[in-house]
C-alpha cells in the first residue's frame, strides 16, 4: 500500500511517524510505503512565534530540520504538491514529478491572509510568520504609550491567541514600565470575550482586573490609514498600535485544485475523510470541520488517521473515529497559565492559572519536538 | 453539506453549518465566518448543540443587519435559518 502524505507541519509529521512505528515490518518488506511532500526542508514550532514577537524567542529556536524528525523509513521529497489528480489517485509536484498513491492524507496547514481585510495588512502587525513577528517586535518596542487595539478575524489559528497576547504584551509593557501609558482596547467576533464561554468568563475577570477595555461583536470590516478600525456592525476603534489575528485561509494549492471553499476541504467530522472520497484523508487546519484550528487538533486527529491507515493493512478497516479531541494551553500572565481540554461530547472545563500550568507550557516549547516525533 | 433551494425560477445554495458538539470556536464564529463568503440573499443553516445559539446568533445578526428567517428545535439540536442581506 502506497501512503502518500502532502505537508509536513505537525498533522503530516505525526501521520508520518505513527505510520513508521506501526508499520514497521510492512515498510520494511515493501509491504507499505510512507512518502511525504513538503513544501519545506525546515519544520516551524509555530506558537514559538508568540515568544519571538516580544523576543523571548530567537527565530532559529523555532526550526528543526524536517528530516530530522522523521523515522527513516519515511521518505521525504522537499517539493510541493501543484495539481492534486483525485481521480486518478497521483499528484504532481513543483519539479514536475508524478506521485502515485492508494491512500492519500492532506495536510497543508491554513495561513494568516491579512490582505482580505481592507486596509489590515498595512496598519497592523500579528505574529503568524517570522517576518511578522520580528515587525511586531520593532514595533512593540519602540511603542512610547497610546492604544494598543487588538483585533480579531475569523476563522485564526490558535484559539487563544487573542487573549494570549494581550496578557503577554500586558506584562511586556509593565516590565518596560510605561504600563500607565498604555491602555488596551481588545475586541472579538462573538458577544464575549472568548469562545469558550468558561475561558471568556474567567478573563473578563482578569481584564477588568488589569483594566483592558474590551468591545465585542466586533468584526473588522476595513482599517483606514490612521488605524481606526471599522466593524461590520457599525463601530470603530482607534490604535497606535494595533496587533491583529488575521482572518486565515487554506494553502493555495487547495483553493487552485478546487478542493474547498477558502482553501478549507469538506470533511467527515469523525472518520476525517474528504467528503465524497475513501481514500483521501484530511487533517489538521486544512479541514473545514468547526472545531479548533490548532496544533493540538492536528496532532490528536493524526494519531486517528495514522491508527486507521495502518489498520487498513493490518485488519482491513478501520477501527476507530476520531472525537474531536483539543487540548489548548493559555498563557494568563504574570508567568501563570492554564488549559483547556474539550472533545465533541466534553465541554472544557479550564482550572485558574497557575505558575505550574506555566512552566509546563515553558518546557513543552522543546518537548514539541518530542511530540512531532511521535514520542509525546 | 449544502442544500438546493427554490427562489421562484432561481435555484440557490442554502449553506449548512455542522456546528452540533463544537464548543471552539463555536457555532456563531463559524456563522460570521461563513457569512464572509456568502453572497447577499443566500441562507445558511446553522446546527447547534448549544442553547446560547438561540440568543446569540439573532443578537449579531440584528447588530449587523442580516435578517433572521427561522430558528427550530429537533431533539437538542437547534436549526437557525439566516439571510445575507448586505
Amino acid at each position: 500500500m502506497k501512503i502518500l502524505i502532502v505537508g509536513g507541519g505537525m498533522g503530516g509529521t505525526i501521520v508520518a511517524n505513527n505510520l513508521a512505528r506501526r508499520l514497521e515490518s510492512e515498510l520494511r518488506s515493501g509491504k507499505a510505503q510512507v512518502t511525504m511532500l513538503s513544501a519545506s526542508d525546515q519544520h516551524m514550532y509555530q506558537p514559538g512565534l508568540l515568544y519571538t514577537s516580544i523576543g523571548r524567542m530567537a527565530p532559529d529556536e523555532l526550526y528543526r530540520d524536517q528530516r530530522s524528525l522523521l523515522e527513516p523509513e519515511v521518505e521525504f521529497h522537499v517539493d510541493p504538491v501543484v495539481t492534486f489528480d483525485l481521480d486518478n489517485n497521483q499528484v504532481v509536484t513543483k519539479s514536475g514529478k508524478t506521485h502515485s498513491y492508494d491512500q492519500l492524507v492532506i495536510a497543508t496547514g491554513s495561513r494568516a491572509a491579512p490582505e482580505t481585510i481592507p486596509g489590515l495588512a498595512e496598519n497592523s502587525v500579528n505574529c503568524y510568520t517570522e517576518a511578522a513577528a520580528l515587525e511586531m517586535l520593532r514595533q512593540v518596542r519602540d511603542f512610547k504609550g497610546g492604544t494598543v487595539g487588538i483585533v480579531v478575524g475569523v476563522p485564526h489559528k490558535c484559539p487563544m491567541i487573542p487573549l494570549e497576547v494581550t496578557f503577554v504584551l500586558h506584562d511586556y509593557f509593565k516590565e518596560k514600565g510605561i504600563a500607565d501609558k498604555v491602555q488596551f482596547q481588545y475586541t472579538y467576533p462573538i458577544g464575549r470575550i472568548h469562545a469558550l464561554a468558561p475561558v471568556a468568563e474567567w478573563a473578563t475577570g482578569e481584564f477588568a482586573r488589569l483594566g483592558i477595555n474590551t468591545t465585542t461583536l466586533f468584526n473588522m470590516k476595513e482599517v483606514d490609514g490612521n488605524k481606526i478600525v471599522h466593524s461590520e456592525e457599525g463601530e470603530t476603534v482607534d490604535a497606535d498600535l494595533l496587533i491583529a489575528v488575521p482572518p486565515h485561509r487554506g494553502m493555495q494549492v487547495i483553493e487552485d485544485n478546487n478542493l474547498g471553499g477558502n482553501g478549507f476541504i469538506p470533511t467527515d467530522r469523525h472518520s476525517l475523510k474528504m467528503d465524497g472520497r475513501d481514500n483521501v484523508y484530511i487533517v489538521g487546519d486544512t479541514t473545514n470541520l468547526p472545531i479548533s484550528k490548532a496544533g493540538s487538533t492536528a496532532h490528536f486527529e493524526a494519531e486517528a488517521v495514522a491508527e486507521n491507515l495502518a489498520a487498513l493493512i493490518k485488519f482491513g478497516t478501520s477501527v476507530r473515529d476520531y472525537d474531536g479531541k483539543v487540548f489548548c494551553f493559555i498563557e494568563a500572565g504574570k508567568e501563570r497559565a492554564t488549559y483547556a481540554m474539550f472533545d465533541y461530547n466534553n465541554p472544557p472545563n479550564p482550572k485558574a492559572p497557575n505558575k505550574a500550568v506555566h512552566w509546563f507550557k515553558m518546557a513543552y516549547n522543546q518537548l514539541y519536538w518530542a511530540s512531532a516525533r511521535g514520542l509525546l | 453539506m449544502l442544500e438546493l433551494l427554490s427562489k421562484g425560477n432561481i435555484m440557490s445554495e442554502r449553506k449548512i453549518i455542522d456546528a452540533r458538539g463544537t464548543y471552539c470556536p463555536g457555532p456563531l464564529m463559524e456563522l460570521i465566518a461563513a457569512m464572509k463568503q456568502a453572497e447577499i440573499g443566500d441562507e445558511l443553516e446553522i446546527l447547534s448543540t448549544d442553547e446560547g445559539s438561540v440568543n446569540d446568533v439573532p443578537e449579531w445578526i440584528n447588530k449587523v443587519g442580516h435578517d433572521m428567517v427561522e430558528t427550530t428545535q429537533e431533539g437538542d439540536v437547534w436549526h437557525i435559518i439566516v439571510r445575507k442581506a448586505k
